[in-house]
């Protein structure tokens, strides 16, 4: 992550001089008024499938399946029946488990690596030991790891451990997977702490644990806030690990599972995937847009992982 | 189970794990001095190392060792498994659908990006103009396929039935008749990639913009000067400028588009011709039962992503040098 803000950096430019003349002026809003129609062609494109979604998620389901989702503007008919069948925890139709199981599964997936990789960095990045950098760099490698390569051997384990199909294999296999590059990204944003900071702590006579707490850790709020939106996305968002360690039924399973049988199995049971893909997609959103900001800055970093 | 008894088990889980944490940390505080140094590096790397060399070196290695053996994972077949991938025609669909994904995906994204990046730079409503393309990055494969497949909905031309899907829509608007997009290879894997794109190309634009707004105002006005024109600002001054960014945004891309395994999934189940590495991954292994083949895949993976990540850390490297 330092390693991505390093080499670009989020700035803003200052205004542009003033030394356009007013020729240059006249051809810049023609050229501009091309360069707006091009680009609101890609905002409806990229925004256009998702409205669709949207609008047909509150549509009849006889309505879904007979009607294009644009013949709502001509004859509007709403109703809530979807997300009531979708949430609802009865029944063979309802998702309503499958999301608390999202939420259950994601809580403790996000504190656990995050706690760990924090403790770890700091021992990377303030404590003088031997073999310190070869240890570093070997966990900045296991970031490249792709989580197929494991999830076999690790499923075998957790079976022996008697773990198989509990929130367990995947609170701790999530866990696993994201600290590599947790711990990278967290040492890079203790390394930028001032040294005379921690020394002087040191000289005040307090120990590691003090100085983790009392100054670091303030210091590191927005880093650990950005790679924890971008560890609940991702535990959020994923199928793959879901669909190994949860088993079947809604006892463990994520919304994403759920969904992605829903379209497997009944493909065209369009009044519950609109409504359900709409709820899982709702939360995501909804973290993305009040912690932006930070988001954006854990991006380039997260792009590595998975 | 009942949704109390589930929060009440994470609630466990939470202070078991803050149990250990405290433990840890009461240790690490009683010890003092430089021999103490060492022994709170061991305890606070003590919990990382067990469950890096469990969950990842121990599973990696002992794929590695499984990809040797075959399907029932008893009898060595030394690198049969590896000759499979290369020679079976199944398994050449496979590795020709993830080189059109990896080829394609990473740079129409980026070139969409860049484009949409520079269009509404300066623009006054860039912010909003910004999360409208980002807005899929955060919802899922799985929601953006599902969002994708209603779009390529195809209901056959016949009577009174109507399309549901827009993209057969469009086309019948357009005066041609639906067409069933996700059926004939190898055109559907490029509808597959589409979602792939729209996925990513907000993840491209948001890096490149910050890129082009960190280039220098002086060189933009010095290029102006000198008469260049929009164009050649873009040849010249843009593209040269925002460079290592570029080649980190296509890196990256190409390593989560060679693992791209729920959007096939989710859509084709990796039929039709449809199949990609990481999906031919979890068949083999979960569906077929053929674990040897299915270790080779996931090690295939491995093999594949590394070239592309090196590539991509030492970019950020001398980016970073700059």
């Amino acid at each position: 992550m330092t390693t991505a803000g390093a080499a670009l950096p989020m700035t803003t430019t200052p205004t542009i001089a003033a030394l356009e003349t007013a020729s240059g002026k006249a051809k810049k809003r023609l050229t501009s008024r091309w360069a707006s129609l091009a680009a609101a062609v890609i905002a409806l494109l990229w925004t256009i499938p998702t409205f669709g979604l949207a609008i047909s998620s509150i549509r009849p389901e006889r309505q879904i399946k007979t009607t294009g989702w644009w013949t709502f503007f001509s004859d509007p008919q709403v109703t809530l029946d979807n997300y009531r069948t979708v949430l609802s925890s009865e029944g063979s139709t309802g998702l309503g488990a499958y999301f608390v199981n999202s939420f259950i599964i994601v809580i403790p997936s996000v504190l656990i690596p995050i706690s760990l990789a924090a403790l770890a960095a700091y021992a990377f990045a303030w404590i003088e030991f031997r073999g310190r950098n070869l240890l570093f760099v070997i966990v900045f490698a296991l970031q490249i790891v792709p989580i197929q390569v494991t999830l076999i051997p690790l499923l075998t384990l957790y079976v022996k451990a008697g773990l198989a199909g509990t929130f367990w294999s995947i609170w701790i296999s999530h866990s696993i997977f994201a600290l590599p590059l947790a711990i990278f990204l967290l040492h890079n944003f203790m390394r930028e702490i001032p040294k005379e900071l921690v020394e002087a702590a040191r000289m005040d006579g307090a120990g590691h644990v003090q100085i983790f707490f009392k100054v670091l850790l303030p210091l590191l709020t927005p880093a650990l806030a950005a790679i924890g939106i971008f560890q609940f996305l991702w535990v959020w968002n994923d199928l793959l690990v879901a669909l190994t360690f949860a088993g079947g039924g809604n006892s463990v399973a994520p919304l994403t599972k759920a969904l992605a049988d829903l379209s497997g199995t009944r493909g065209n049971a369009y009044h519950l995937l609109t409504a359900g893909a709409f709820v899982s997609i709702i939360v995501p959103i909804a973290v993305f847009l009040s912690l932006q900001r930070y988001f954006v800055r854990g991006l380039l970093a997260g792009g590595l992982k998975g | 189970m009942e949704t109390t008894d589930k929060i009440v088990k994470m609630l466990e889980a939470i202070l078991l794990f803050a149990a250990v944490v405290g433990i840890i940390l009461f240790l690490a505080s009683r010890v003092r001095g430089k021999k103490g140094d060492k022994a709170v590096a061991a305890l606070f790397l003590l919990p990382t190392a067990v469950m890096v060399l469990v969950g990842l070196v121990y599973p990696g290695a002992r794929t590695i060792y499984e990809s040797l053996f075959d399907a029932a994972g008893s009898t060595f077949i030394g690198l049969d498994n590896y000759q499979t991938i290369f020679t079976s025609s199944d398994q050449l669909t496979v590795l020709r659908n993830t080189v059109l994904w990896v080829v394609v995906t990473p740079f129409v994204a980026t070139a969409i990006g860049l484009l949409y990046a520079i269009l509404i730079d300066k623009a006054r409503i860039e912010a909003f103009a910004k999360a409208l393309i980002f807005l899929p990055m955060a919802i899922s494969f799985v929601g953006a396929s599902i969002i994708w497949k209603f779009v390529y909905e195809f209901r056959p031309e016949q009577g009174d039935i109507k399309q549901i899907g827009l993209l057969n829509q469009v086309m019948i608007w357009l005066g041609f008749s639906p067409h069933q997009w996700l059926i004939n290879s190898p055109g559907n894997t490029f509808f597959l990639i589409i979602i792939m794109i729209w996925i990513q190309a907000g993840f491209a634009m948001t890096v490149l913009s910050a890129a082009i707004k960190a280039i220098p105002e002086d060189i933009v006005e010095a290029a102006r000067l000198d008469g260049v024109k929009a164009i050649g600002m873009f040849r010249f001054v843009t593209v040269p400028s925002i460079r290592p960014a570029l080649i980190v945004v296509l890196t990256t891309i190409g390593i989560g588009t060679l693992k791209v395994f729920d959007i096939v999934r989710t859509v084709t189940g990796g039929q039709f011709d449809t199949s990609v590495i990481a999906n031919e991954f979890y068949s083999q292994s979960f569906r077929s039962d053929n674990q040897g083949l299915g270790a080779a895949l996931a090690v295939m993976l491995f093999l594949l992503v590394i070239p592309i990540v090196v590539y991509n850390i030492r970019q950020l490297r001398s980016a970073e040098a700059r």
